[in-house]
C-alpha cells in the first residue's frame, strides 16, 4: 500500500516525510507526518480551523516555513491538528490546519517538536509521486 | 571515524590539519575509541567550521561531538569580531541555554528514603512537564521583556528564590547583552504559558545520591559529602528559544548569501558579528539564555517548596546551574594578549577553571562545577574546569553521553512500562508523562557516559570530582 507519510530515523532526531500527487498534497501530509511525532494523529477531532499563509523563495524554505507557522501556532494555542489543506501560488502558501485542543491523554502525547530544519530538506518527486521531507529537532 | 586519519597529538586529542578552505585546525578530544565510535560527519562539521571567517586557535569538539544541525553537537568555536569573526545559529542550536542545575538538599540517602515516593509524586504532579504543559505564572508581553532582560535575577525578584541562588549560576543569573525588541511576538507569544515548565524529550527532574567522590578538596568547596542527596533539572529555554532558532535559522542564512560568507551547510547560518544581522541575533539569542535562566529559576522555587513540604529539614541550596547551547562574550588570554571573544558552545558546557571573576567566591579556587548528565538509569558526574581547559578549549568541557540510537529504535526495542520496571528494580524510581517518550529515552539507548566523563577528565577539560546516582526521576 502507497503510504501518504511516513518518519524516518536520524540520529537523536527524527525525519518526517509527506507524499502525494501534487505538491500541495506532499505539504499537507509532511504536516500530518510532523504532528504523528508528536501524538496520535488517528485520534485528533477537527473541531477547530485555523488558516496559516507564508512565503519563502523557493519550495524547500517554503516547507520549513509551513512546518514551523503549524509548531508556532500549536504552542501558541494549545492545539493539534491532523487534517491540512494546502494552496500553493509560487512563493506563496495558504494554508487551513482542522483539529482540536491538546488532550494529553487521549492523544497520546510523547514528545515536543523544537522546530523544523534544513536537515535532509526536500521537494522533489520520486517515482511519480510529490515527496516533501526534512529532519525535525525533538 | 578512523584513528590513523587524524594527526595524534595525544591519547586524548585528535588533530584534522589545516587545509583547504580551513583557516584553523580541528581538534578533538576524546579516546582512541570515542574517535573510532564517531560518526563521520563530525569530521566534516569541524572541518566546516574551521573555514568561517575569524576562527581563533581550532574549531573544536568534546569527547561526547555527534552530528548535529551545522556545528556537530560538542561542537566549540571561538571568534573574534574585529577579525570578520561571524556568530552563527547552527552553533548554538534551538534550545537555547539548554542546561542542568544541580541543588543540595541538606539530607542524606537514609533521611530521604522513608518520603522518595511522596517527594517524587509531588514533583510529578507539581512540576509542569511534557507536551504541551502549562506553567502556573502567565506573563504579559510587558512582564515577558523584564524577564528576558533579567533572567534568574528577574525570577528572585518576582519572589522564585532566594537572592543566594544567584551567586551559583553562571553570569550570576542574568546575561547582558539581552535585547528583547530583537524577540520576535511569535517567540513571546509562546512563552506566556510556558514559564516554569520542564519540556520533554531528555528534559528531567531527578533525585541524585552522591555515591562516589573523587576530588576530596573541590567536593568540600562544594558542600558534597558521600551519601547525600541533591536534585538536578535538566531543561531549557522552552518555546521562546525554539522559535527565536526558527526565527534566525532563516535570517542567518540569508545573512551568509548576502555577505558572501564560505558557508558549506545553510544551517550553518551565520552573519558577522559586527553587522546588524548579527548583532540582533546575539541580541536575541542572549533573551534566550536569560529565558532558560528564569524558567530553571522558577522550577528551583517549586522544588524548594516541595521538599520543605516533604521533609521538614529539607533545605535547598544551589550547587550550579551550567547552560550548553550558548554564545557568550569571554575574555581568553592568547599568545599574552587578551582578546574579546564571541565563544559558541552547542552542546558543551562553559568550564571555566580557577581564578575566574565570574565564579562564586568558595569555588573560585577550585574552578566552575561542570555538571555532567547521565540517563534515567545512570549515573551523572560533577567535574570541575581546569586551568589547562581555559588554554586548551577556551573553558569548555563535554555535556552528556549523547544518544547512541534513535529514537525510533529505541521505541521497537523497549516498551516504556518495562524500561520502567527494570529502572525499578535497579531501585531507580520513574514517572513519565509518556511511555513511548520513556522508552525513547531508554538509558541504553544512549552513549555510555563513564567513556566521556573519562575522556574529559584525561584530556585536561575538566577533573573528576563525584559520581551521583539517580534514585529517582521525573520525566518530561
Amino acid at each position: 500500500m502507497r503510504v501518504p507519510y511516513e518518519t524516518f530515523e536520524h540520529g537523536a532526531d527524527i525525519g518526517i516525510r509527506g507524499f502525494g500527487d501534487s505538491m500541495e498534497e506532499a505539504f499537507e501530509n509532511a504536516a500530518v507526518a510532523l504532528y504523528s511525532v508528536m501524538v496520535n494523529v488517528e485520534v485528533i477531532g477537527s473541531r477547530e480551523m485555523r488558516r496559516i499563509a507564508v512565503t519563502a523563495p523557493d519550495n524547500e524554505l517554503l516547507l520549513v516555513e509551513w512546518l514551523n507557522a503549524l509548531l508556532g501556532l500549536s504552542d501558541v494555542e494549545r492545539l493539534v491538528f491532523s487534517t491540512f489543506a494546502v494552496k500553493i501560488e509560487g512563493t506563496s502558501l495558504t494554508g487551513t490546519a482542522w483539529g482540536e485542543p491538546l488532550d494529553r491523554e487521549r492523544h497520546e502525547a510523547h514528545v515536543e517538536v523544537k522546530g523544523a530544519t534544513y536537515h535532509m530538506l526536500s521537494v522533489t518527486v520520486y517515482d511519480g509521486r510529490h515527496v516533501a521531507q526534512c529532519v525535525v529537532d525533538v | 571515524m578512523d584513528p590513523k586519519t587524524f594527526h595524534k597529538i595525544s591519547d586524548y586529542l585528535w588533530e584534522i590539519p589545516q587545509r583547504g578552505e580551513m583557516r584553523v585546525p580541528g581538534r578533538i578530544f576524546a579516546s582512541e575509541k570515542l574517535i573510532q565510535d564517531m560518526d563521520e560527519k563530525v569530521r566534516e562539521q569541524v572541518t566546516n567550521v574551521a573555514m568561517l571567517p575569524g576562527i581563533q586557535i581550532a574549531s573544536m569538539a568534546m569527547p561526547d561531538a555527534h552530528w548535529g544541525y551545522g556545528f556537530p553537537i560538542g561542537g566549540v568555536a571561538a571568534f573574534d569580531p574585529d577579525e570578520g569573526g561571524i556568530i552563527s545559529m547552527g552553533g548554538v542550536g534551538f534550545d537555547i541555554s539548554c542546561g542542568v542545575r544541580t541543588m543540595k538538599t541538606g539530607m542524606t540517602r537514609e533521611e530521604i528514603m522513608p518520603g522518595l515516593q511522596t517527594l517524587v509524586d509531588q514533583f510529578f504532579s507539581r512540576v509542569p512537564a511534557g507536551v504541551g504543559s502549562e506553567g502556573l505564572i502567565k506573563l504579559t508581553s510587558g512582564q515577558i521583556d523584564e524577564m528576558l532582560v533579567g533572567g534568574a535575577v528577574w525570577a528572585v525578584q518576582k519572589g522564585y528564590g532566594e537572592k543566594d541562588d544567584l551567586e551559583y549560576i553562571e553570569e550570576h543569573g542574568r546575561i547582558a547583552g539581552a535585547e528583547p525588541e530583537h524577540v520576535s511576538a511569535m517567540a513571546k507569544k509562546r512563552q506566556y504559558r510556558e514559564m516554569g515548565t520542564l519540556g520533554s524529550g531528555n528534559h528531567y527532574l531527578e533525585v541524585q545520591v552522591v555515591a562516589d567522590i573523587y576530588d576530596e578538596q573541590a567536593a568540600q568547596a562544594m558542600g558534597l559529602r558521600k551519601n547525600d542527596v541533591v536534585i538536578s533539572i535538566h531543561c531549557g529555554s522552552r518555546g521562546l528559544g525554539h522559535q527565536i532558532g526558527t526565527d534566525y535559522l532563516k535570517d542567518l542564512a540569508f545573512a551568509a548569501t548576502r555577505f558572501k560568507l564560505p558557508i558549506k551547510d545553510r544551517e550553518l547560518a551565520s552573519a558577522p558579528i559586527n553587522s546588524p544581522e548579527g548583532q540582533r541575533y546575539f541580541g536575541a539569542m542572549s533573551a534566550g539564555i536569560n529565558c532558560a535562566l528564569a524558567n530553571r529559576q522558577i522550577i528551583t522555587h517549586l522544588v524548594r517548596e516541595i521538599v520543605a513540604d516533604v521533609f521538614p529539614k529539607g533545605r535547598i541550596k544551589m550547587l550550579y546551574d551550567i547552560s550548553h547551547n550558548t554564545c557568550k562574550v569571554e575574555t581568553h588570554g592568547m599568545g599574552g594578549k587578551k582578546k574579546r571573544l564571541f565563544v559558541h558552545r552547542k552542546g558543551a558546557t562553559r568550564a571555566f577553571g580557577p581564578g575566574q571573576i565570574d565564579l562564586p567566591q568558595e569555588y573560585r579556587h577550585i574552578g566552575q562545577p561542570v555538571l555532567i548528565g547521565g540517563t534515567m538509569g545512570t549515573s551523572s558526574y560533577i567535574l570541575v574546569g581546569t586551568e589547562e581547559g581555559m588554554t586548551q578549549a577556551f573553558g569548555s568541557a563535554c555535556h552528556g553521553a549523547g544518544r547512541a540510537m534513535s529514537r525510533t529504535q529505541a521505541k521497537r526495542k523497549w516498551h516504556g512500562r518495562d524500561v520502567v520496571r527494570s529502572l525499578e528494580a535497579q531501585g531507580v524510581m520513574v514517572r513519565g508523562h509518556s511511555y513511548s517518550g520513556i522508552a525513547e529515552e531508554a538509558p541504553e539507548s544512549y552513549k555510555d557516559v563513564v567513556e566521556v566523563v573519562e575522556a574529559s577528565h584525561h584530556a585536561g577539560l575538566a577533573r573528576k570530582v563525584a559520581r551521583v546516582k539517580p534514585i529517582a526521576c521525573v520525566k518530561g
